[in-house]
């Protein structure tokens, strides 16, 4: 547990930027703690990513900072407000793209976004114009074309576009992704990044999503939380991360058009001596920390295997 | 308020629209209209049992107070069990005043379901039977029986619907409903019952609004058929009156529950348990 508690620490976010700010946070089923002392916060326009194996207690995390749960105990701020008392108010600044669900079957795309909509209208301020027009929206999702259809005729990914386009549909200050890219082929997983990026570039909205893909987390997160058996073991960036844990770095080369890979614990004496030896007969050298994986795959298993 | 009330008349039309547009949804909704015209037909010439009357001039008042009453009670629970299990209701309580909307919209869509169900039985069935008709005295009874009605069934509906959250469990409620129709005198006077039956379906809205319905459209000479030889517009208001306290005091409570447990994770746990047995 010692590397966890090492880890523990986390970046630090002054009190006034704090978007999310949950300290001491517990869930407790019956005699089973979900979450214990879960503490962390988020800080304007930042992307948080939470990861952790099923079970972890990822979504009762969201589901209490979403305002959908109520906690056992513990500090929880959401926009400055606690979420199990805030008022509709904080639910326009809120936005939330659940897992798919088949609501709405029968609606046209375009037709539930302008609804949807229409109840942010009243909350609009100068900073912030509310809701989001229509037409751009479907455009920035990629929905432009499938604007009339019922939702009952849309693909997989074109359902999770627009579950997407709901969650903004208010331009929420703070939107909540519950592993958004789940059925997203390549290219939508790509334009899925992208509009997250402007989101937080145009919009400065602050971002918590949960996911299992690693690379996902690496590429979009300015920040990691690492959540098993109901307790935060890391925080921090991903090259953060992979600092803390100490581990093998990956050495690739190849020579004479063959491919080398070693592994080494130390990697520059390594491949001073091998520069040595064969000069510029190497091509290709590529010195790697630690993936992102290895260190999740080490920081889970150590704490999931270690004693309580 | 006002906001409110109009995102949720919109929400409200644009489903009933839905639904006249949806061929499934239609025959769902409008089968039990059907298949009271067929009844009505096949009643032709027959005689309330022991006096003249029409069968089918008594039966099609009744039958649209039976509706009114589905419409309320069955259309309403339903609505909430299967935009619980779907996740539509999650997408309210995501939203500013989304859950408010929600409501004032199912209202307006139920509203516009039952009283289409109506006009398909009732414009119809005045030319299958003879003898209905209305006068200035029905008409304003209408207006207090129609109000009544309403918040004396759609209220109680939420709040059966909201006790239930999976549909296959509803499916039990709807059976004791048809008993409790048997014993309504909608189909058959109630008069002819053992005593304690007409007890049992006096304590029902169902019996009032089919008896209230019948006041309306029915000539006053047929109330001597009634129980106790009378239309007896007290006891209707009095009966119907208590069922909507009842509805108006449970809804809220009942409403609120529900949507303080709806959550992300309650949506998949539902919909995880409508696989299973499925699969089973």
């Amino acid at each position: 547990m010692t590397l966890a508690g090492e880890l523990e620490v986390g970046t630090q976010v002054p009190a006034d930027e704090r978007v999310i700010d949950v300290r001491d946070l517990r869930m407790r089923y019956g005699a089973k703690d979900v979450l214990n002392d879960v503490s962390f916060a988020a800080r304007r326009g930042e992307v948080l990513a939470l990861l952790g194996p099923n079970g972890a207690g990822k979504t009762t995390t969201i589901e209490i900072l979403e305002g959908f749960r109520m906690r056992s105990s513990g500090e929880v701020r959401v926009l400055g407000v606690d979420p199990a008392s805030a008022g509709e108010a904080w639910r326009a600044r809120v936005g939330v793209v659940l897992q798919s669900w088949r609501d709405h079957g029968n609606w046209q795309v375009a037709e539930l976004l302008r609804h949807l909509g229409s109840y942010y209208r009243r909350f609009s301020t100068e900073a912030r114009s509310r809701p989001w027009p229509v037409d751009d929206l479907l455009e920035v999702v990629g929905l432009t074309a499938a604007a009339k259809t019922r939702l009952t005729r849309l693909s997989g990914g074109q359902r999770r576009r627009l579950d997407v386009a709901i969650g903004i549909v208010g331009r929420p200050d703070l939107l909540f992704l519950d592993e958004p890219t789940v059925g997203f082929d390549p290219e939508a997983r790509r334009d899925f990044h992208d509009l997250v990026h402007r989101l937080t570039d145009v919009d400065d909205t602050t971002v918590l999503l949960t996911t299992h893909d690693l690379a996902e987390a690496e590429k979009l997160a300015d920040r990691i939380l690492i959540l098993s058996t109901g307790r935060i073991i890391a925080d921090g960036s991903a090259d953060e991360l992979s600092r803390r844990v100490a581990g093998e770095s990956e050495i690739r080369w190849t020579r004479d058009g063959q491919r080398f890979v070693h592994s080494a614990t130390n990697p520059t004496p390594f491949v001073r001596e091998l520069l040595v030896q064969y000069g510029d007969d190497i091509a290709d050298l590529e010195v790697r920390r630690n993936s992102l994986e290895d260190t999740y795959m080490r920081l889970v298993h150590d704490t999931e295997g270690g004693p309580r | 308020m006002i906001e409110t009330l109009r995102l949720g008349a919109a929400r409200g039309l644009i489903d009933f629209r839905h639904t006249l547009t949806n061929a499934l949804d239609l025959w769902g909704y409008f089968f039990p209209s059907f298949g009271l015209l067929i009844t009505l037909f096949f009643m032709g010439d027959a005689h309330v049992p022991g006096t003249t009357f029409s069968l089918g001039a008594s039966t099609l008042p009744s039958s649209i107070g039976m509706l009114v009453a589905f419409g309320g009670l069955i259309t309403m629970a339903q609505y909430l069990i299967v935009d619980r299990e779907d996740g539509t209701l999650l997408r309210a309580k995501a939203t500013p005043h989304g859950m408010n909307g929600y409501l004032i919209g199912k209202v307006v869509a139920v509203g516009g379901m039952t009283l289409l169900s109506v006009l398909i039985v009732l414009v119809p069935g005045t030319f299958l039977v003879d003898g209905l008709r209305i006068d200035a005295g029905g008409l304003l009874t209408l207006l207090w029986l129609l109000p009544l009605a309403v918040v004396a069934t759609l209220p109680l509906g939420a709040a059966i619907g909201s006790l239930f959250d999976n549909s296959r469990a509803f499916g039990l409620v709807m059976l004791p409903l048809f008993g409790i129709v048997a014993i309504s005198g909608i189909f058959y006077p109630l008069g002819a019952m053992p005593g304690w039956l007409q007890a049992i379906g006096q304590s029902f809205p169902i019996y009032w609004l089919g008896l209230g319905m019948r006041s309306v459209f029915l000539p006053d000479a047929y109330a001597s058929v009634e129980l106790g030889g009378s239309w007896r517009h007290l006891e209707t208001f009095g009966v119907l009156g208590l069922w909507a306290v009842l509805g108006l005091t449970l809804a809220p409570v009942l409403l609120r529950r529900m949507a303080r447990r709806e959550s992300g994770s309650a949506v998949a746990a539902r919909r995880e348990r409508i696989m299973s047995s499925m699969a089973r």
